[in-house]
């Protein structure tokens, strides 16, 4: 009896039966089997040799690990049409630019709407809010036009400008804003500090883990992005473009597809596990209240 | 230089005793700096959603192929989908089938992994963490599924089934158009623990840990009771959050029937409101048609939210 008191007590847990916890475990290792399958597959095809990607019947693990469609792969993209390290450089660019942009653009907009009060506050707000239950397919169309009117069809800024007001970003930003203590942002007042000072200085630094959410989401958006359809060019397109032509090769690409797959899946995977701690964090502040 | 007094309304002496003689304009213009900062974000917000949206409900009232001014045509847009577009009504049927399917579905999902793995310890907690986001994470990663689901011996799949004697020649599963929908809910299922997830693992720790003990004393016996009574209603606001991200994405479905499926899938099989509205909308230039379509799929998605929302405030209660 003690004894299991120690234990309650040490994992902060009451209410939990063993064949409750057995049942709950088997659950999530069946399902989370399934979701980790394809992910084995990702990881194990990239780095098998040809010969094991046309066995019959197919192998699941690697055999003979190699790092040949790598090898491939760089040839293969150093041989295109346009060079590889443009496609790196469009990638590199837009997910900063964007990353950056939607972070400083929408924490802005969040403080006011976070902490003052001002006419039209809840009603832009509720616009926001709005937003985020239709998706972005619905408004394809019209943007089109409205890209083309601006004539920044064809350029980067197609891509950047409509991801910089992502309405999840503004969302998450705000909701984590209002978090902090009034009592600081009332006393740098009292100092004389101006508003523009008092998000930059004050507001900003306390705010860390949710810059890091914000750039998580446009990056994982960035990063995924072909182009939307605005990007023509070949000199203007995104590594995600040049590495899907690859994979859409065939059987003649198995092996160079197998490394694209890894590096469209790993890129972001990393970078979550680095963020990880500070996304929950923020998350945890971004419920709706009504 | 604007004078902010407090994060509160106003707090005058003297003649301006009364906050409310303040007009709208006046409190504008003491709060300019608000708007200095709202306005980069507000100003493409208005320009690439709001504009959008009210554009799309006027074209949808018109014929419009970009090149001629757009023409009034009433309600012939929507009278042609319903009554003319056979394809339209597949795609409104798949698109709910996807929607009613998926939607409760993947929530659900959402909810009891992030619970189960809430009752971890820290480490496996975020190992499991990125198994479950990982699919989502990387929006790509959905190709992986083709070489599962390839249609020659060398597919995952069929190589299983015909090991175990099911199947006697291989299955061509995306060009098979009784097989094209179910492969397609799978692995939508599959990529759907997107934000939703994490929003329900950060709202599973904000609850109180001195709730569930005092729900233990008050009488709460096991983890089913724990859950509705106590771990529910702490964290509606997460939840209310999670229903809005998994039915927008519910209704959304597109991406996973264009590059798996092929477009057009083999007899519109995998066609959905989305495939539709981009094969009129980049395709067949008929922006007017094409924005019916978007109006529609908007209703519908603002519509269900909505209702969803009403419905989920009730939870504990």
């Amino acid at each position: 009896m003690d004894e299991r008191k120690i234990r309650a007590t040490k994992t902060r847990k009451v209410n939990r039966s063993l064949g409750g916890n057995i049942a709950m475990f088997t659950i999530l290792a069946l399902i989370g089997v399934f979701m980790a399958f394809p992910l084995v597959f990702i990881f194990n095809n990239a780095f098998k040799p040809l010969d094991e990607f046309f066995k019959i019947p197919p192998n699941v693990f690697v055999r003979n690990p190699t790092l040949e469609n790598f090898e491939t792969l760089s040839i293969l993209m150093s041989n295109s049409w346009v060079p590889f390290g443009r496609y790196l450089f469009n990638t590199l660019l837009i997910t900063s630019v964007g990353v950056v942009g939607h972070v400083v653009i929408a924490s802005a907009a969040a403080y006011p709407l976070a902490k003052r009060k001002f006419p039209g506050d809840k009603l832009l707000f509720s616009m926001v809010v709005l937003s985020l239950m239709f998706s972005y397919n619905v408004t394809a169309v019209p943007n089109y036009i409205i890209i083309s009117k601006l004539g920044i069809n064809n350029t980067y800024l197609a891509v950047l400008l409509p991801a910089f007001a992502f309405g999840m970003g503004l969302f998450v930003m705000k909701q984590f804003m209002e978090q902090i203590p009034d009592s600081i942002l009332e006393s740098a007042r009292l100092d004389g500090a101006s508003e523009y000072k008092i998000f930059w200085s004050i507001v900003m630094p306390n705010v860390k883990p949710a810059w890091l959410t914000l750039g998580l989401l446009q990056f994982q958006f960035l990063w995924n992005t072909n182009g939307s359809g605005f990007l023509r060019n070949e000199e203007l397109k995104p590594l995600n473009y040049a590495l899907n032509q690859i994979v859409q090769g065939g059987v003649a690409r198995a092996g160079a597809a197998g490394a694209v797959g890894l590096i469209t899946v790993g890129v972001p995977v990393i970078l979550f596990l680095l963020v990880q701690r500070n996304v929950i964090q923020t998350m945890a502040t971004s419920g709706m209240k009504d | 230089m604007e004078k902010v007094i407090s994060s509160k309304p106003f707090s005058f002496g003297g003649k301006e005793r009364d906050k409310y003689k303040l007009t709208v304009w006046e409190q504008m213009k003491r709060n300019r700096s608000c708007y200095v900062l709202l306005a980069p974000y507000f100003i493409l917000f208005f320009l690439f959603t709001v504009l959008p949206v009210i554009s799309s409900i006027i074209l949808s009232f018109t014929s419009f192929n970009m090149l001629q001014m757009p023409k009034f045509v009433g309600l012939e847009n929507y009278a042609r989908l319903f009554l003319e577009d056979d394809i339209f009504i597949i795609a409104v049927k798949n698109t709910l089938i996807f929607a009613v399917i998926t939607g409760p579905v993947s929530y659900f999902a959402c909810f009891v992994f992030a619970w189960i793995i809430n009752d971890f310890g820290p480490k496996l907690r975020s190992f499991m963490t990125v198994i479950f986001y990982a699919p989502s994470l990387a929006g790509n990663a959905y190709f992986i599924w083709q070489l599962i689901f390839s249609g020659d011996r060398y597919g995952y799949a069929n190589a299983i089934l015909m090991n175990l004697g099911i199947i006697t020649s291989e299955i061509n599963w995306f060009k098979n158009a009784s097989y094209v929908l179910a492969l397609l809910i799978i692995i939508q299922l599959w990529l759907s623990l997107g934000t939703g997830f994490l929003v329900f693992i950060a709202g599973l720790q904000t609850v109180d840990q001195s709730l569930y003990e005092a729900g233990a004393v008050d009488g709460i016996r096991n983890r089913w009771q724990e859950l509705w009574h106590i771990t529910l209603p702490a964290m509606k606001p997460q939840l209310m959050l999670g229903a809005v991200l998994q039915i927008t994405q519910a209704f959304a479905v597109s991406d996973i029937s264009i590059n798996l499926a092929g477009f057009p899938s083999v007899n519109y099989s995998g066609t959905t409101m989305v495939t539709h509205l981009i094969d009129y909308g980049t395709i067949r230039f008929e922006m007017g048609y094409a924005s019916a379509i978007a109006t529609l799929l908007f209703v519908l998605m603002i519509g269900t939210n909505k209702l969803i929302q009403k419905l989920l405030r009730r939870v504990g209660d």
